[in-house]
C-alpha cells in the first residue's frame, strides 16, 4: 500500500523529512518576507540585549502569572498575527483582481500558493487573532470585574498562553520551512489525508491547532473555575457584570467543544502518521464523520468568539448611556439560550452534503431559532440607549457600527439557514460575505470596543480618541466596500477559494472589494498609529482616578493600571453595578483604616519551558524527526514533574508594601483634584 | 488565609457508611451481569435489558456514593454541570448517529 510505503521508506534518522530543499528560497515573495522577518527579529533581540532588558523581560513578563500581563501579551500576539492574516487577505484580493482570464492574465500567485494563503488566512484569523483577543480581554477584565486577585490556577494560565504562542510559532514557521496546508481552514479529508496531501502542510496545521487548542481548553477550565469560585463576597450569579456572564458561557462552550476538536485532530493525525482509516475512503473509514465532528466543535466555536463580544457591548452601552443596562435578566437568559442552542445547529454547515429533508429541516429551524435570543440582545442595547444620555466616545462608535453591520450579517445568516436557499448559496462568496459580516461586524468590532474601553485600565492611559473614531469609521466603510460586493458575486455564481476565473462580469465587483480591503488596510494603519501616538502622549491621556469613563463595574474601582494584587481590600458587593452604587452612596475611594497582608502566587519558569518543549515536539512531529519528538515529549513531562516538586509557589505581600502602593495612588488622586480645582477657578475667574 | 482563592467548596467527602453501601451495591451490580454471562443463560432480550439496566444503575451508584453528587446546595454545581454535560454529549452522539445514518442512506455508502 502506498501509505505504508511512504511511512517505511520515510525519514532520515537525524533530519527526518527536513532537507535544504524544504526552504522555499526560490519564491521571491516568501524570500522577501523571510528577510524582513529576520531583520525585525534580529532588531528586536538586539535592542533587548543592547538595553540589557533581557532579565526584566524574563522576570516581569515571560515568567509572569499575573493575569493582566498575560492578557496584554495575548493581545500583542493577536495584533502581530492580525497583520500576518490581513496580508494574506490583501494577497487574495489583489490576485482575484488580476486573475481575470487566461487571456488577460492569471495573476501572480500560482494555485498551490494561493491555496495555502486562503487556508492560512482562515486559520490565523480564527485561532490566532480572534481567540487570543478574546482570551486576552477575559484575562485582563474578568478577575477585576469579579473582585478577585488572580485567576484560580495562575500557573495554568501562563502555560495556556505559552502553548498558544507555540501554535503561532509553528504556523509562522510553515511559511519559511516547508509549506502550509492547502486544504481550507478546516482541512476536510480525504483532501487532508496522506494520499492527497503527502507533504508537511497538513501536519503543521494539525500540530499548531492541537497544541494551541489544548492551551485554550486549559484557559476555559481556568476561567470557569475562577468565575464560579472566586467572586467577591455578595456577588451572586445574578449580580455578575454581563461581560463576566458572557465569558462564563463562552468558557462552558470551550470546555464542552474543544475536546471534540482535540479528538478529531488526533484521529486525523493517526490516519496520517500510523496508517489508520478513520476518515479515509476505504477500509471502513468515513470522511463525512470528520465533517460532522469538526462542525460539532466548529459551531460552538463561533459562539465562543461572539458571546464575550456581546458582553463588551453590554458594558459599553450601559457606561456610555449613563444608565443601568436595560433587561439584564433577559440578556443573561438570552446568553444561556444561545450557549445551549449552539450545540444543536452544527449540521447547517453541511446541509448540501447528503442529509435528508428531516435532518435539514430540524437543523434549519434550530438555526433560525438562535436569531431570537440574539434579537433580544439587540433590543436590550437599543433600549439601554433609548432616553439615555449617550456619550459618543470611541467605544460607543464601535458599538453603533456593530449594531449596523451585525444586523445585516444576522439576516443573511437566517437566509443561509433555509436549507433550500442554502443549496444555492453554499460554498459561494455569499457565504464568505456572511461570515465576515458577523465575525468582523460582531466579534472583531466587539474586541476593538473592548480594547478601547479597557485600554486605560490595563495601561494607565487612554487611547487617542480622534484616531480611534477614524479607525472605526474606516473599518466600517472599508467593510461595506470589501464584503457587500461578495454578496452580489455569490448570487452571480462565484464560488469561494477561486485562484482565477474566466467570467469578466465578476471583475468589477472584485475591484470594489479590493478597494474595500485597501480602506481596511488604512484603518489598521490608523490603529497602529493610534497605539503609537497614545504611548507618545501618555502623559496627557493619563488615567489618575482609575475610572476614566465614569463606569459602573468593579474593575474601575481600583487604580489604572491596577496594582499586581488588584484590590488592597476585597470589595463587598451590594448591587449589580457595584462601583456605580459606591459612587452614588459616597462609598467610593475611601481609604481603609488598615491593610492586611496579601497572599499572591509567585512567577514561574514552568509555563514557558513546558511550552518550549512542546514546540520542539510539534516541529519534530511535523518533520518526522522521531528522536527530537521524544526529547520534546520527555522534556515536557520532566519539567512538569520538576515544577510539582517546587515548594515556594506563593508568598505574602507585607502590609507596608500594600500601604505604600495604595498611599501613592491616593496622593496622585489628591494632586489631580487640587489641580482640577485650580483650573476650574481660573476658568470661572476669567469672565470677570 | 484571608484570600478567596482557596475555599474548598465543592469537594465533598463521604462517610464510612456511604462508602460501604456504595461498595456493596457496586459489587452486586457487577455480580449480576457477570453471573448472567458466566452461567451461560440463553441470550435473550430479557438478559440484554437486565445487563444494560445494571450498567446504568452502576453509573448512578458511582456518581452518588463515590463522587457524592446530590441536590444539596454545596453540591449543586457539580450535579448541574454533570447533567448538562450528559445532555450535550447525548445530543452530540444521537445527533451524529442520526446525521450519519441519513448520509449513508442518501449517499448509498456501502452499496
Amino acid at each position: 500500500m502506498a501509505n505504508n510505503a511512504t511511512i517505511i521508506t520515510d525519514p532520515d534518522p537525524i533530519f527526518g523529512r527536513l532537507t535544504l530543499d524544504s526552504i522555499p528560497y526560490h519564491d521571491p515573495i516568501i524570500l522577501t518576507t523571510f528577510l524582513v522577518a529576520v531583520m525585525v527579529g534580529v532588531g528586536v533581540v538586539g535592542a533587548i540585549l543592547y538595553y540589557g532588558k533581557l532579565k526584566y523581560l524574563w522576570d516581569e513578563w515571560l515568567t509572569s502569572v499575573d493575569h493582566k500581563k498575560i492578557g496584554i501579551m495575548y493581545i500583542i500576539a493577536a495584533f502581530i498575527m492580525l497583520i500576518r492574516g490581513f496580508s494574506d487577505a490583501l494577497l487574495m484580493r489583489t490576485q482575484q483582481v488580476m486573475a481575470v482570464s487566461e487571456v488577460e492574465g492569471l495573476g501572480y500567485l500560482p494555485p498551490e500558493h494561493y491555496d495555502q494563503i486562503f487556508t492560512a488566512h482562515g486559520v490565523i484569523m480564527i485561532f490566532f487573532v480572534a481567540m487570543p483577543l478574546i482570551v486576552g480581554l477575559m484575562n485582563i477584565v474578568v478577575p477585576l470585574q469579579i473582585g478577585a486577585r488572580d485567576v484560580a490556577f495562575p500557573f495554568l494560565n501562563s502555560l495556556s498562553f505559552w502553548l498558544f504562542v507555540v501554535g503561532t510559532l509553528l504556523i509562522n514557521a510553515s511559511l519559511y520551512i516547508g509549506e502550509f496546508a492547502s486544504t481550507g481552514w478546516l482541512a476536510y479529508p480525504p483532501l487532508s489525508g496522506l494520499e492527497y496531501s503527502p507533504w508537511v502542510g497538513v501536519d503543521y496545521w494539525l500540530w499548531a491547532l492541537q497544541i494551541s487548542g489544548i492551551g485554550t481548553l486549559l484557559s476555559g477550565v481556568n476561567f470557569f473555575v475562577t468565575i464560579i469560585r472566586m467572586r467577591a463576597p455578595g456577588m451572586t450569579l445574578m449580580k455578575m457584570p454581563v461581560f463576566t456572564w458572557t465569558s462564563l458561557c463562552a468558557n462552558v462552550l470551550i470546555i464542552l467543544a474543544f475536546p471534540i476538536l482535540t479528538v478529531t485532530i488526533t484521529l486525523l493525525t493517526l490516519d496520517r502518521y500510523i496508517g489508520t482509516h478513520f476518515f479515509t475512503n476505504d477500509f471502513g473509514g468515513n470522511q463525512m464523520m470528520y465533517v460532522n465532528l469538526i462542525w460539532a466543535w466548529g459551531h460552538p466555536e463561533v459562539y465562543i468568539l461572539i458571546l464575550p463580544a456581546f458582553g463588551v457591548f453590554s458594558e459599553v452601552t450601559a457606561t456610555f448611556s449613563r444608565k443601568r443596562l436595560f433587561g439584564y435578566t433577559s440578556l443573561v437568559w438570552a446568553t444561556a439560550c444561545i450557549m445551549f442552542l449552539s450545540f444543536i445547529v452544527w449540521l447547517h454547515h453541511f446541509f448540501t452534503m447528503g442529509a435528508g429533508a428531516n435532518v435539514n429541516a430540524f437543523f434549519g429551524i434550530a438555526t433560525m431559532v438562535i436569531s431570537i435570543p440574539t434579537g433580544v440582545k439587540i433590543f436590550n442595547w437599543l433600549f439601554t440607549m433609548y432616553k439615555g444620555r449617550v456619550v459618543y466616545d470611541s467605544p460607543m462608535w464601535w458599538t453603533v457600527a456593530f449594531l449596523l453591520v451585525f444586523t445585516i450579517g444576522g439576516m443573511t445568516g437566517v437566509m443561509l439557514a433555509i436549507p433550500a436557499a442554502n443549496f444555492v448559496l453554499h460554498n459561494s462568496l455569499f457565504l464568505v460575505a456572511h461570515f465576515h459580516n458577523v465575525i468582523i461586524g460582531g466579534a472583531l468590532f466587539g474586541y476593538f470596543a473592548g480594547l478601547t474601553y479597557w485600554f486605560p485600565k490595563a495601561t494607565g492611559f487612554k487611547l487617542d480618541e480622534t484616531l480611534g473614531k477614524w479607525a472605526c469609521a474606516l473599518w466600517t466603510v472599508g467593510f461595506f466596500f470589501a464584503f457587500m460586493p461578495l454578496y452580489a458575486l455569490g448570487f452571480m455564481g462565484m464560488t469561494r477559494r477561486l485562484s482565477y476565473y474566466d467570467n469578466p462580469a465578476w471583475n468589477t465587483w472584485l475591484l470594489i472589494a479590493g478597494a474595500g480591503a485597501l480602506i481596511i488596510l488604512s484603518a489598521i494603519c490608523v490603529q497602529l498609529y493610534q497605539i503609537f501616538a497614545s504611548i507618545r502622549d501618555r502623559k496627557q491621556n493619563r488615567d489618575v482616578t482609575g475610572d476614566p469613563w465614569n463606569a459602573r463595574t468593579l474593575e474601575w474601582m481600583t487604580a489604572s493600571p491596577p496594582p499586581f494584587y488588584n484590590f488592597a481590600v476585597l470589595p463587598t458587593v451590594h448591587d449589580r453595578d457595584e462601583f456605580h452604587y459606591q459612587k452614588e452612596n459616597g462609598l467610593a475611594y475611601q481609604i481603609p483604616e488598615r491593610y492586611k497582608k496579601i497572599h499572591m502566587p509567585k512567577n514561574t519558569w514552568a509555563g514557558i519551558v513546558i511550552a518550549g518543549f512542546s514546540l520542539i515536539m510539534g516541529f519534530a512531529m511535523v518533520w518526522h524527526i522521531w528522536w527530537m519528538a521524544i526529547v520534546g515529549a520527555v522534556g515536557m513531562l520532566v519539567s512538569y514533574i520538576v515544577y510539582t516538586f517546587e515548594r515556594n509557589k506563593d508568598y505574602f505581600v507585607p502590609v507596608e508594601t500594600v500601604e505604600k502602593i495604595e498611599n501613592k495612588r491616593y496622593e496622585r488622586m489628591q494632586k489631580q483634584t487640587n489641580k482640577d480645582a485650580f483650573d476650574n477657578d481660573e476658568i470661572t475667574a476669567m469672565p470677570a | 488565609m484571608e484570600d478567596n482563592h482557596a475555599n474548598p467548596g465543592g469537594a465533598a467527602h463521604g462517610s464510612l457508611r456511604q462508602y460501604t453501601i456504595g461498595l456493596i451495591l457496586s459489587i452486586v451490580l457487577t455480580a449480576i451481569p457477570f453471573g448472567l454471562v458466566m452461567t451461560g443463560v440463553q441470550a435473550s432480550l430479557m438478559v440484554f435489558t437486565l445487563i444494560i439496566l445494571c450498567a446504568i444503575a452502576q453509573i448512578f451508584v458511582q456518581l452518588v456514593f463515590f463522587l457524592h453528587m446530590s441536590m444539596e446546595s454545596e453540591q449543586i454545581w457539580n450535579t448541574t454541570s454533570a447533567v448538562f454535560i450528559v445532555l450535550i454529549v447525548a445530543i452530540l452522539v444521537l445527533g451524529s448517529i442520526w446525521i450519519m445514518q441519513h448520509l449513508n442512506h442518501n449517499m448509498l455508502m456501502g452499496h
